[in-house]
């Protein structure tokens, strides 16, 4: 098992320094730091002074990836890749290009981000594997064609929608809930509630077509047949057979997004005015803060292979005839 | 003056594609046979009429020009460097009913008031009258509904008139093609009895031209879905988005396919290193979540047109590359799931038997590829293709939302839910934009997903199982 784990990781490595160059090229080689640099400052008359100043601030004012003023190894360090892509590897995120520290901001920001996303995590697959179940028990009958139709609709609405509405409606005709913002301790919980919410309805429609399908398949195997002709009820069937081993893709599907949980939503924190890392990085959008886009890509990628690494652990733990080699 | 933007001439190429797809398919009976299916279910010729409504209308919207500028001095045509389109001049009077901000749908009224001076000199505040909606009215208090109705009960005749005259036409053609009598055909079709659901596709068709027209003749009198921060027509503005997000559908497509496929194939046909490297490739492209590696291109994408102003001729052909690099850098993000489907679905073909005896025989690898290969990977493509649209265009919403979808100055639904974020928290609340943007892309999204369902039922109802 360790060994596995150990190799798993190692396969990563490359695949990180891929992201890595990647990021590298996009952000310094397509455009130059000057580039940048006249896009932040953002006037028309620009002196060559101010490029650099803003350059210098930000060290951006290294060459790219070969020094050949210093001496020894310092001719690979002090470059713009080693400071500012290499060093991303020890999660040294360095500063933003508005003088923050990027690590202190990620850390205080991914708790208003988790307090959304593992909430609605856990409610959204009770209700969606329930309303699945339900649809897949009654499979063939009006019942079921209703709900797959319903789902159908639901799915075609932007979610965008989803969230004006649910702002709308309750938050300004119900006045129930604040429409936006975010506060410490237990206070924040009715800041939660309305984004909660609508993340769980505009996930129904998507997620209950997809676990009835994963139900439907179960229900074809053999197994099934089995306990069926033993003159279980259909009832027990179900709920003891199919959800059972219907828990298998669904666990594994899950695990995949838990670490991506940090990085929040995007558009939910910043409806909501939660100062999550969804919203940060869309901040940083905004006002074309390079330095923390180029972050959240690198922080982002190491999430979601560490993700891939939990769902194969995973499966060796849900299914037995699953073994690493 | 025709003119020809990027993104024009790769609809005409994807245009010429999917005929000449059709075409193959349609010489091919085994090819036909899932094509049939789709042709017989109900739902989705439903849905593939209204699909083909938005294509008409993405279309017409796609034949750009220069349009000629009206000069007597000069003997010489010249013309104007603002690009307008097919579409444009169809609804040509939807573009001159610009009012000066805000109205209602169907108002008379403007949304705010304004100081007006009457006719002795003295000024009052009042909501002023619109300068074309409801202009044609004596007093718009009193005769609007009436005259709102007048004018949609005429136009549900004349709809009805055409409805008849198209039905007679279609049931014509069948007659024809199938050697019956007109009377046994027309008898067939309202029962409902014939093959391909004619009666659904008459009924879809009716529906949607009753609504055509009566917004149609409407839309002469009055704003049928209000006006703008700046008093453009909402319903021009929700009809030119169309086009805006059929491309997002399609051109991603487009431009990710041919990686895609290659890449897939050859990885799960040569394997060895070549497999290694583009598993490598599309892994490492994977891991980057996707809206963070578009942000990032689009930010660089703004640098670098910021930086390089001088070699956009017009504002229309900034915006239109920068939906076509959007389109790009979409399809960077998403090939990767068909890649590696191709991949699986490659390495198990190439053990089959009919395979090992063309290497057997000393025929090429590019030839087995081209000749054996991709024919038997096609539905895999064709499903995941189909099943694609509708997300893509959501997602252009949601990245036009946050600003790194099409440039603002371009119609695109997401540019409108944008603008109706602010307009939501006035009081009393401008809905109409957001409303408009609903419907037609609730439309758009839900007859493509119906559609697709139908496809991938179709072609291969157990991909699901095997995308595991």
């Amino acid at each position: 098992m360790m060994a596995y784990i150990f190799r798993r990781v190692l396969y990563a490595i490359p695949i990180l320094i891929g992201v890595n160059v990647l990021t590298f090229v996009l952000f310094f080689v397509v455009n130059s730091p000057d580039d940048m640099a006249r896009m932040q400052l953002g006037e028309k008359r620009l002196t060559e002074e101010a490029v650099q100043g803003w350059k210098e601030e930000r060290g951006y004012d290294k060459p790219l990836l070969w020094n050949s003023e210093e001496d020894g190894l310092e001719k690979v360090t002090e470059t713009i890749f080693f400071k500012k892509s290499v060093r991303l590897f020890v999660f040294d995120f360095g500063r933003s290009d508005s003088g923050r520290d990027i690590g202190f901001d990620i850390k205080q920001r991914m708790w208003p981000s988790l307090a959304i996303a593992i909430p609605g995590l856990i409610v959204g697959l009770l209700i969606n594997i329930s309303f699945a179940l339900l649809i897949a028990f009654f499979r063939g009958t009006y019942l079921d064609i209703t709900g797959v139709v319903l789902c159908v609709i639901l799915m075609s609405i932007s979610g965008l929608f989803y969230i004006i509405g649910g702002q709308f409606l309750v938050g300004k005709l119900m006045n129930l809930v604040p429409i936006s913002g975010y506060d410490t301790g237990f206070e924040a919980i009715k800041f939660l509630i309305l984004p909660v919410l609508v993340g769980l309805i505009g996930g129904i429609g998507s997620g209950t077509r997809w676990y009835r399908t994963i139900f439907l398949e179960e229900i074809g195997k053999d197994y099934v047949r089995t306990a069926r002709s033993k003159g279980l009820s259909e009832r027990l069937v179900m709920f003891r057979h199919v959800l059972k081993n219907a828990m298998i893709p669904i666990l594994t599907g899950v695990v995949v997004v838990l670490p991506l949980l940090f990085m929040g939503s995007l558009i939910t924190e910043s409806f909501f005015g939660i100062p999550g890392l969804g919203s940060y990085t869309l901040d940083a959008i905004t006002m074309q803060d390079f330095a923390i886009v180029r972050s959240m890509v690198f922080l982002g990628s190491v999430l979601y292979i560490f993700g891939l690494l939990l769902t194969d652990i995973s499966y060796t733990l849900v299914d037995p005839r699953v073994r690493l080699g | 003056m025709p003119t020809l933007l990027w993104t024009d001439g790769l609809v005409f190429l994807l245009m010429l594609m999917v005929g000449m797809f059709v075409l193959h398919v349609r010489r091919h009976d085994h090819l036909r046979r899932p094509w049939r299916t789709v042709l017989r279910s109900r739902v989705a010729m439903a849905s593939a009429v209204i699909l083909s409504i938005y294509l008409l209308i993405g279309f017409l919207d796609s034949l750009h020009f220069h349009p000629k500028l009206e000069n007597p001095a000069n003997t010489e045509t010249q013309y104007s460097t603002q690009i307008k389109s097919v579409f444009d001049v169809l609804v040509g009077h939807l573009l001159e009913q610009d009012e000066k901000t805000y109205s209602a749908p169907f108002a008379t009224h403007q949304f705010s008031k304004e100081t007006v001076e009457g006719s002795d000199g003295t000024s009052a505040r009042e909501y002023p009258r619109l300068k074309f909606g409801g202009a044609h009215l004596q007093d718009p208090v009193n005769d609007k509904s009436a005259d709102v109705i007048s004018i949609i009960l005429k136009s549900s005749l004349k709809s009805l008139l055409i409805f008849v005259l198209l039905s007679l036409v279609i049931i014509w053609r069948i007659a024809v093609k199938k050697d019956w009598l007109i009377k046994d055909a027309i008898r067939s079709v309202f029962k409902g009895e014939t093959e391909t659901p004619w009666l659904v596709i008459l009924m879809t068709l009716g529906v949607i031209l009753w609504l055509l027209i009566i917004a149609w003749d409407l839309s002469h009198f009055y704003h049928i879905f209000g006006t703008d921060k700046v008093g453009q027509d909402v319903f021009y503005q929700a009809m030119k988005s169309i086009r805006t997000g059929l491309i997002i559908g399609t051109l991603t497509t487009l431009v990710m396919l041919p990686f895609a496929v290659l890449m897939g194939i050859s990885a799960g046909y040569f394997r060895g290193w070549i497999d290694d490297v583009i598993q490598y490739i599309y892994t490492t492209l994977n891991s980057i979540p996707g809206v963070l590696l578009i942000a990032a291109s689009i930010l660089m994408l703004q640098v670098y047109m910021s930086n390089h102003a001088e070699s956009f001729t017009s504002l229309a052909a900034r915006s239109d590359m920068r939906l076509l690099f959007l389109c790009i850098i979409l399809g960077v993000t998403s090939w990767t799931g068909l890649c590696r489907l191709l991949r699986g679905e490659t390495m198990k073909l190439r053990e089959v038997d009919y395979i090992q005896a063309a290497q057997a025989f000393g025929v090429g690898n590019m030839t087995i590829i081209i000749r054996h290969i991709l024919p038997n990977v096609m539905h895999i493509i064709l499903i995941s293709v189909v099943l694609d649209f509708s997300g893509l265009v959501l997602a252009e919403a949601v990245l036009s939302y946050i600003n790194i979808g099409v440039d603002p100055s371009m119609n695109s639904w997401g540019n409108m839910i944008n603008s109706a974020r602010m307009e939501m928290a006035r009081e009393p609340i401008v809905w109409w934009s957001l409303a408009a943007a609903f419907v037609f892309m609730f439309v758009l999204v839900l007859a493509a997903n119906l559609f697709s369902d139908a496809v991938r039922d179709a072609f291969d109802p157990r991909l699901r199982e095997r995308e595991e």
